[in-house]
């Protein structure tokens, strides 16, 4: 027992004393996989802001599925900043009064400090053939893709497939969800999240092509080898965002709004684009895209704004209860 | 307390000790009314508090519109897949689980403690991990999934596979309901049987079983119960489609996505309506049948009877 309470002030202690040699302390609420991208960035910021300021800066991680992590920043999770991959869900944060209402004019590029886009991952050699969206419709092909109403990255690539059959000859909203009936019959699962899709199409070998982001080939190619599948890149697909913005509630309260504002802002400068890019994410920095352009070949693509208006109206359009994934398998 | 040595359902070591308290009529807890204003607190703060505040959060949409959530066609289809599923998993733990529970109590046979140690691994195994290991094994180029799918039988990603991964979960709620209660069933009430003529089918299905029914109940209402709310291992093997292989906790999931809470609650108080339901007419064919038990002769006399001797 003693050894347990030992143990518990020890803890607490050097809690205490992290915070008290630390001048301020920012917690970033960001979604699943984006460990890796801010393991890296949040000691380049704690440099940067030492050599600016003065300050040392204490910087914790809180990561989790997006939606969740965001309810969670609503029911009074005390985050400085949130990182998401989903506009929508900092759209549900400006709408409760959390975050600014022009949240993505705050920062430069829709605040989304780096992007990236929906591509195929298919066996080698590609046996199914599969090009475009059109192939992965045709009749014996399987396609694994995490669950479209459930899960951002099954949500992206049912917008893409969507913006792909609107831009064909004669294409509307009809023929599009006719398209995605097709598409999503050759889906024999939906997986539980993006990783889980990856696992069930590299280990357990099913399903001709997985439709994943651009950057997770790169970890497929690091966890299973480059030598086992292909990227395919369609003629068109989506350019996928990352928002950031700050939680000017808990900032305001906190008192630490110019080392929130500093911190998202440092994302943009070429030492933040530049770790985004070796984590094979797309930079804004044109410079650097072109420095790494052997990661990132050029593929046509749209944004969610341009085809849908919206990240929360192309939400309300599809994935509500109601919507179109819905009247594909509930005809009513 | 009938004075009867069979208690069902409970551990060993609390039968023993109601038994030796009766006898004594001494109570180690303290007094009545501060253990039952006791156990009111608790339950209230552990359990009624969170149920009452969700039964308010769904009072908020009206009746009709909790069962326009509840029988929307995808909704239905989820009801059936979960409670089907935890019905066949209960129910094949209640065979599986009483056999295990009878090898454990019965033979003495090397590795038994390490076999008994097994059977509470799926309480201890976090719940993704266990989906995911079977997902890996019974997907077609699984271990047990190369040499089933040849013969037609996909389990991952079918409603089959739901069924394997709440059986899975679920069994160690039979088994350790089961054991104390074997424990209890003295082998001389076997012998007795036996020497009075009964065959071995007359012994189990008049003497053993009855006494071993009320908490083979038990163990499949746990079972069952627990099946009902599992997640975390199921979306990994089930493959989510709609219609088909959704359990309804995802259809919980997918309206919280939507940033939908009220829905979300909707449909978790119809199901938990639907659970405790099931768990009462469960519970009252258990006390049905512990009632008919207890009313009628000592095992001994049973064992008589089953033999066709009359006492």
């Amino acid at each position: 027992m003693s050894h347990f309470r030992k143990s518990i002030a020890s803890v607490l202690l050097s809690l205490v004393a992290s915070a008290a040699l630390a001048d301020a302390s920012l917690l970033n609420t960001s979604y699943d996989v984006a460990r890796d991208v801010y393991k890296d960035y949040n000691p380049m910021f704690q440099k940067y802001w030492k050599a600016k300021s003065g300050e040392s800066i204490e910087l914790k991680q809180s990561h989790g599925g997006s939606t969740k992590q965001v309810r969670a920043v609503a029911d009074g999770l005390e985050a400085d900043v949130v990182t998401m991959n989903q506009a929508n869900d900092i759209e549900f944060l400006a709408e409760k009064g959390l975050v600014a209402k022009d949240w993505a004019k705050k920062f430069p590029n829709n605040a989304s400090p780096y992007t990236s886009a929906m591509v195929f991952i298919v066996r080698k050699g590609n046996p199914k053939a599969i090009k475009d969206w059109a192939d992965i419709a045709a009749p014996g092909v399987q396609m694994i893709i995490p669950h479209p109403k459930n899960t951002g990255n099954g949500r992206n690539t049912y917008l893409s497939a969507w913006a792909w059959a609107l831009k064909q000859p004669g294409g509307n909203d009809a023929k599009a969800q006719e398209f995605l009936g097709k598409l999503l019959k050759n889906a024999p699962l939906f997986a539980a999240g993006g990783r889980d899709a990856t696992t069930t199409f590299m280990q357990r070998k099913m399903g001709d092509v997985l439709i994943t982001f651009e950057s997770e080939a790169e970890m497929i190619a690091k966890e299973f080898g480059k030598g086992d599948f292909e990227v395919i890149y369609p003629s068109l697909t989506m350019q996928t965002e990352f928002p950031v913005a700050v939680v000017e509630k808990v900032v305001d309260k906190k008192g630490t709004r110019k080392q929130a504002q500093a911190y998202l802002e440092y994302l943009w400068s070429k030492e933040g684009q530049e770790n985004a890019a070796q984590n094979y994410l797309r930079p804004r920095d044109a410079e650097l895209l072109k420095k790494y352009a052997a990661n990132f070949p050029p593929v046509k693509t749209f944004t969610v704004d341009e085809v849908f208006g919206s990240a929360s109206k192309a939400f309300a359009a599809h994935f509500k209860d109601g919507g179109s994934f819905d009247q594909i398998y509930v005809a009513k | 307390m009938s004075g009867s040595p069979y208690f069902y359902g409970q551990p060993e070591f609390l039968a023993k000790k109601t038994e030796t308290m009766a006898a004594k009529t001494h109570r180690v807890l303290p007094g009545f009314g501060l253990a039952l204003g006791y156990t009111l607190v608790y339950l209230s703060l552990l359990i009624l508090l969170p149920l009452g505040g969700m039964i308010l959060k769904a009072s908020e949409l009206g009746f009709g519109q909790i069962m326009d959530i509840a029988l929307g066609e995808r909704s239905l289809a989820a009801f059936r897949v979960t409670f089907g599923a935890s019905f066949l998993a209960a129910a094949v733990n209640a065979v599986f689980g009483l056999i295990v529970a009878w090898i454990l109590v019965r033979y003495p046979f090397p590795g038994k403690r390490f076999v008994d140690a097994l059977v509470d691994l799926p309480f201890a195994l976090p719940t993704a991990v266990a989906g995911i290991t079977l997902a890996t094994l019974y997907a077609g180029n699984g271990w047990l999934g190369q040499y089933l799918e040849p013969l037609g039988i996909k389990v991952a990603y079918t409603p089959l596979g739901i069924v394997v991964a709440l059986t899975f979960i679920t069994l160690p709620f039979v088994v350790r309901t089961l054991q104390p209660v074997i424990e209890d069933i003295e082998t001389e009430v076997e012998e007795a049987a036996a020497s009075l003529g009964a065959s071995r089918w007359q012994t189990f299905v008049k003497v053993i079983f009855p006494a071993i029914f009320p908490a083979l109940l038990t163990g499949f209402a746990l079972a069952f119960a627990r099946a009902v709310g599992e997640y975390g291992s199921v979306i990994f093997i089930a493959g989510n489609l709609p219609l088909i292989s959704e359990i309804t906790p995802l259809l919980i999931i997918s309206k919280l996505e939507q940033y939908d809470v009220l829905g979300a609650t909707a449909l978790a108080v119809v199901m938990l309506g639907l659970s405790f339901i099931l768990l009462l007419s469960v519970n009252l064919l258990q006390w049905w049948a512990a009632n008919r038990h207890r009313n009628s002769e000592p095992l001994e006399v049973a064992a008589a009877k089953a033999s066709g001797v009359t006492a």
